[in-house]
């Protein structure tokens, strides 16, 4: 996952300020989170060369990389360039998920401050969250035709439930006290809700941004698998029949990578906003 | 309840309140309550626990709706809570200023956190003060909306020993420097004595007992005026004397 660059000060900590502070761009011991993968990568490399791992299984991680290259420098007949279709994928992507997560809080900022809101969508939403997602894929295909707009919606719907659903419950999770205080402190409805209701609903709407980051990318991979021509999925199911397994599993790992760059940059705005919270982490 | 800005007799009178009535179910917690509190007046409310201090206090900070009888306070109204109840994710200044209509609110703020003595954590997270300093913060919220009723719910108990004296001393000041009419909710008799007016006694959902406390502050303790009040208030309170001589 993402290599974290500093330990942020921990209350109680009895050094003096000067001393925690590191230098800006010095590597701390987040490296240290490198060393699994690598010794990891390590053993497949040496499986593979030894001849345990048989190519026609799994090919060694030196030959994928050969076939990452091969698939960046040259535009192949059957799959086209690598970056072309992270390109594609990217945008299915980036569409579904941006704006099922604004649906989202919408839905949850309505749902979450009236009742009458939440009577109104939370049994229907929490109703749909049931159905399996990607099972919806046929019926999406019959609907809307094998264009770009099924894989959109079905990434879509990915990012939305997980974001709705996080939150929904983080609003509801704010203090009640607060809300007290508010109205002591003659506060407006509007700004009750920007500096106290939305603020406290953060820490787990983030995370509910994090789990929609995984739900809209698994809803991506199989969306992009059925009826497509062009993007990751096309050429996964391309190299399938190929029977070119290291293009697969350079599919995989570039999904993979888009997973945990956006996850870095989730982390990154959650350190940032919830600067507030003293984290108890060492 | 019929609840007006209190224009009661050429605003010398800070809150009045007639016949306060609050029920919990079956059970009457204040039963046809009578107080008034004079402009600039500390008064010291105390009683057992469950006895509807904290009940009055809501029902005077206008939160508590449910409740019966005419009701009149001179805004503005401020409150301190016995949690301090800082918005964690403002820093102490924005929590100071949080809904304040004032034409230059920093400035406000930074004065009143002055005040409190607490200059330094102008911009430090709630999460990182300690328990007196969010208290002071938690004043000086109160106080820069320029208070004509300061309504404080408990809010030392939570602090320990030495924090609790240098609180009564700071509150003590401001009060003296602002005259807000204050009710102080507490079931400290010696916190009561050695800061109020006046003492109240609340008892039975009513105003059990009343003293005025005319002794100079700051006060010492072992004053004999004092000394004899404790004993009466304890005795008021169900403690009798033997018991508390200890």
């Amino acid at each position: 996952m993402s290599v974290q660059l500093f330990t942020p000060p921990v209350l109680g900590d009895p050094r003096p300020v000067s001393d925690r502070a590191r230098p800006r761009g010095l590597p701390g011991r987040g490296w240290l989170k490198l060393v699994s993968p690598v010794i990891l990568i390590g053993i497949w490399q040496l499986l593979s060369a030894t001849g345990v791992l048989p190519p026609s299984r799994l090919a060694s991680p030196v030959s994928i990389a050969h076939t990452a290259y091969n698939l960046v420098v040259t535009d192949n007949p059957a799959y086209g360039t690598l970056q072309a279709s992270l390109l594609v994928s990217a945008e299915r992507w980036g569409i579904g998920f941006s704006i099922g997560v604004v649906i989202a809080v919408i839905l949850a900022v309505f749902s979450g401050l009236s009742r009458m809101g939440e009577y109104a969508l939370d049994p229907v939403i929490n109703a749909l969250r049931s159905v399996p997602l990607l099972g919806l894929l046929p019926l999406f295909i019959v609907w809307f035709g094998i264009g770009d707009l099924p894989k959109d919606l079905i990434v879509l719907l990915g990012a939305l439930f997980p974001m709705y659903i996080n939150t929904f419950a983080g609003i509801r999770s704010v203090d009640p006290k607060l809300g007290e205080l508010g109205q002591v402190l003659g506060l407006s409805r509007w700004e009750l809700v920007w500096h106290v209701v939305l603020p406290g609903a953060l820490p787990q709407a983030l995370t509910g941004l994090r789990l929609s980051v995984i739900g809209s990318l698994l809803a991506l991979v199989v969306g992009e698998q059925i009826n497509a021509n062009a993007g990751l999925g096309f050429m996964m199911n391309q190299a399938e029949s190929f029977l070119a397994n290291n293009v697969i599993v350079v599919a995989l790992i570039v999904y993979a990578l888009l997973g945990v760059i956006a996850d870095s940059i989730v982390r990154l705005v959650e350190r940032k906003a919830l600067a507030w919270r003293q984290e108890f982490a060492l | 309840m019929s609840e007006t800005a209190a224009q009661t007799e050429s605003g010398v009178v800070a809150a009045s309140v007639r016949g306060l009535t609050k029920r919990f179910g079956t059970r009457v917690v204040l039963d046809e309550l009578d107080l008034d509190i004079k402009a600039g007046e500390f008064v010291a409310l105390i009683g057992r626990s469950g006895s509807g201090k904290s009940t009055l206090l809501r029902a005077l900070a206008g939160l508590d709706h449910d409740v019966s009888g005419e009701l009149a306070v001179t805004k503005p109204v401020a409150v301190a809570f016995q949690e301090p109840r800082l918005v964690p994710w403002k820093r102490v200044l924005d929590n100071v200023t949080l809904g304040l209509r004032d034409t230059n609110p920093r400035r406000v703020a930074v004065a009143a956190l002055e005040e409190v003595g607490l200059t330094e954590r102008i911009s430090a997270w709630p999460l990182t003060l300690s328990g007196g300093e969010a208290q002071r913060v938690s004043l000086a919220r109160a106080l820069v909306r320029h208070p004509a009723l300061l309504l404080l719910d408990e809010p030392f108990s939570a602090l320990d020993a030495l924090t609790r004296i240098s609180m009564h001393r700071l509150v003590l000041r401001l009060w003296q420097r602002h005259k807000p009419a204050v009710l102080l909710v507490t079931h400290d008799v010696d916190e009561a004595l050695a800061l109020a007016d006046r003492v109240l006694v609340l008892g039975d959902g009513q105003i059990a007992h009343s003293s005025a406390i005319d002794v100079a502050r700051p006060r010492d303790r072992d004053h004999p005026t004092l000394t004899a009040l404790r004993l009466r208030l304890l005795s008021e309170l169900g403690v009798p004397a033997a018991e508390s001589a200890s």
